[in-house]
């Protein structure tokens, strides 16, 4: 699937701070019966974005004209629960490029690395002190620079490496992925399985 | 030094290790359903490709699947449509489909073991997290995105960095009404849902042993709850009577080939793991949780907790759980009134789970004011189920039999639990809206779901096991 290339990206952060946000909250299981990969950044959050009547919940942080941008800072243990790709795929549609957390269960981890979508795992003290920043100042700028994996927190200049395998950051660098990979290695998977029977 | 039983299978299907990168995975079987292949299948239409082993590959239509008149055209549009992508993918690509009505159909988790699919030393995805369920037959089994589920349609192959080793051994016996999902609930209440993360767990010891294939494929299903890739147990010959004879199982000289191999799968005395723990099977007791995550469980005669029994850190959480759940700290679950139980799902969706849930209600009437609905993984189940004359004693008990789907384990389909309703379900997922918007989810073994369907109430099916 196509997606922007990911270099340095200077950016606020959205704010989320529930810990162990699941992919249900992410989007709700009846918003996954497209056929298609489209339109899916509308039903991001969808339960905690807007009532039962489709009006947005003001208390809810997405709906906070406070916090913008293409940061989001969530909680420990961002994307635990199902699988669903639709995860990744509704962050991205809505706009945002990284997530910032603490920890990230596994599979949503690959799923954000196959979509152009960067996870970034900071110490829990460095994400106390990256809400802290944004609870000061919700215009403090954060950069997000892969090619060194720094995260700085632009206005204090505090910044913490990230860690990321040097495959997949080449992939996202270069808007690759995974497909183009294994296609060109037909012939050895091919001679792995003459060599399984 | 040892090796494993992971690192055996998974080594041994390492293609190629990517230099800094992941590891190129060849996968033996390939599960698909309706959710999460039709991107996958657009995309590999839109490179031009094939799919590389269609006979590797095996679909069934279950997420969606309404759990009443399968003989109609379903009734919604998107799902309807969503199930019909999938039987036209499967046929413009040789894929086996067991769709609606047909014999074999049910959830993809369910059916896989049933039809001798699973074996033992395969490596197994599907774009489903739940695939660690196939774990209980001694396999490498984790659930996939879509993005990898087009790969493996592409290549039979996935990129996948290789997860650490851990391992939960459980020694000792199992009292009476405790079962493999008392265990799993119990073991995700000590370490967390985060606590397995990162890792590919081996439960092992005398308890794992002791349980019926039924009740590994439970615990090792909810090995994604507690964060873990996936969760396994050494095959043994519990593992070899449940596979002998099944229809995709090998026959002849095949099964005595495979079973010699089989037999030399498991962890080498030395193995060493990442990380390990250790729980007594006494100290486990009937189970269900209180809160939003599966790892907030607690005994059923027990209390949630007070608050500050809570780490702090955690409080926040802990209330809001709570306030969802419409619950206080410190007070008991017993007692509380349902609204809706659910029997079903690939946690406890098989033929065992319908015993047990039928031989605790015998005798017994449902509960005015408790809506029941009892799912059966598949069709196979629902067929036993007719046969073996549970259906009959469950309607003699006022409950009725539906049928196979994933249903409201996560409410795709019609079956969803109203809002602000409590619902006891031996699904996995208890987080808010999983069984609908505003729904409340207690999670529990079929023994306590029969307990409260029986009572109206949460009850310890100890209680009415006693008199029996």
């Amino acid at each position: 699937m196509a997606y922007e290339k990911f270099t340095t990206l200077i950016s606020t952060g959205v704010p989320l701070k529930s810990e162990n946000v699941d992919t249900d909250q992410i989007i709700p299981a009846r918003f996954l019966k497209a056929v298609e990969r489209k339109g899916f950044g509308d039903n991001l959050f969808r339960d905690w974005r807007y009532d039962r009547e489709g009006l947005p919940k003001a208390e809810f942080v997405l709906n906070d004209a406070r916090y913008s941008g293409k940061i989001l800072v969530a909680g420990k243990n961002f994307g635990s629960g199902s699988s669903r790709e639709h995860a990744a795929w509704a962050l991205y549609d809505y706009g945002f490029r990284v997530v910032v957390s603490s920890f990230f269960a596994d599979i949503f981890r690959n799923n954000a690395l196959n979509n152009g979508l960067l996870p970034v795992v900071v110490p829990p003290l460095f994400l106390g002190k990256i809400f802290a920043a944004i609870g000061h100042d919700a215009a403090t700028l954060f950069r997000v620079d892969l090619p060194q994996q720094l995260f700085t927190i632009v206005g204090s200049g505090e910044s913490v490496p990230f860690e990321i395998n040097m495959y997949k950051k080449e992939c996202l660098m270069k808007g690759l992925d995974d497909i183009d990979y294994l296609l060109s290695m037909k012939g050895e998977i091919r001679e792995f399985e003459k060599r399984g029977q | 030094m040892g090796k494993t039983l992971f690192d055996k299978i998974w080594d041994s299907h390492v293609v190629r290790s990517v230099e800094g990168g992941p590891d190129v995975l060849y996968i033996d079987r390939h599960l698909i359903h309706e959710v999460t292949s039709p991107v996958a299948f657009l995309n590999l239409e839109r490179r031009g490709l094939q799919v590389f082993r269609p006979g590797q590959t095996v679909a069934t239509p279950d997420h969606n699947v309404p759990t009443e008149g399968q003989d109609l055209p379903i009734g919604e549009e998107l799902s309807r449509h969503q199930v019909e992508m999938l039987s036209r993918n499967c046929e413009k690509h040789g894929i086996p489909l067991y769709g609606l009505n047909h014999p074999w159909h049910g959830i993809v988790h369910v059916i896989g073991p049933e039809l001798g699919i699973t074996q033992p030393g395969m490596t197994i995805v599907c774009g489903d997290s739940h695939t660690s369920t196939h774990g209980a037959f001694g396999a490498v089994a984790f659930g996939i995105g879509t993005s990898e589920v087009e790969m493996v349609l592409a290549s039979q192959c996935i990129l996948q960095p290789k997860p650490r080793r851990m391992r939960i051994t459980i020694d000792g016996r199992l009292g009476p009404g405790v079962t493999a999902k008392d265990i799993a609930l119990y073991i995700i209440s000590k370490i967390s849902t985060s606590g397995g993360t990162g890792h590919f767990i081996e439960y092992a010891g005398s308890a794992i042993r002791a349980l019926t294939m039924e009740g590994r494929m439970t615990l090792c299903n909810l090995s994604i709850e507690s964060g873990a890739r996936g969760g396994m147990i050494a095959p043994d010959e519990t593992t070899f009577a449940y596979i002998r004879g099944r229809e995709f199982a090998p026959q002849g000289d095949a099964w005595e080939k495979a079973l010699a191999y089989w037999k030399t799968l498991k962890s080498d005395e030395d193995a060493v793991f990442d990380s390990e723990y250790r729980f007594r099977a006494e100290d486990i007791e009937p189970m269900i949780t209180y809160g939003t995550n599966p790892g907030m469980g607690i005994t059923v005669s027990g209390h949630v907790p007070l608050l500050e029994e809570v780490a702090v850190a955690e409080r926040d959480n802990f209330l809001k759980s709570l306030e969802y759940m419409g619950f206080r700290p410190g007070e008991p679950v017993a007692g509380k009134k349902v609204d809706y139980v659910f029997v079903g799902s690939c946690t406890n969706g098989r033929i065992e789970d319908l015993r047990a849930f039928a031989a605790l209600v015998k005798g017994k009437v449902k509960a005015s004011g408790v809506t029941v609905w009892i799912v059966p993984g598949s069709k196979q189940v629902e067929k036993a189920a007719r046969e073996e004359g549970l259906a009959q004693m469950l309607e003699t008990a006022g409950f009725v039999l539906r049928q196979p789907g994933c249903s409201a384990c996560l409410a795709m389909n019609d079956d969803k639990i109203p809002e602000g309703k409590y619902a006891v379900s031996t699904s996995n997922r208890n987080f808010e809206g999983r069984q609908g918007p505003g729904a409340r989810t207690l999670l529990a073994s079929p023994l306590t779901a029969a307990a409260a369907a029986i009572m109206g109430v949460i009850t310890d099916p100890r209680i009415l096991m006693e008199g029996s």
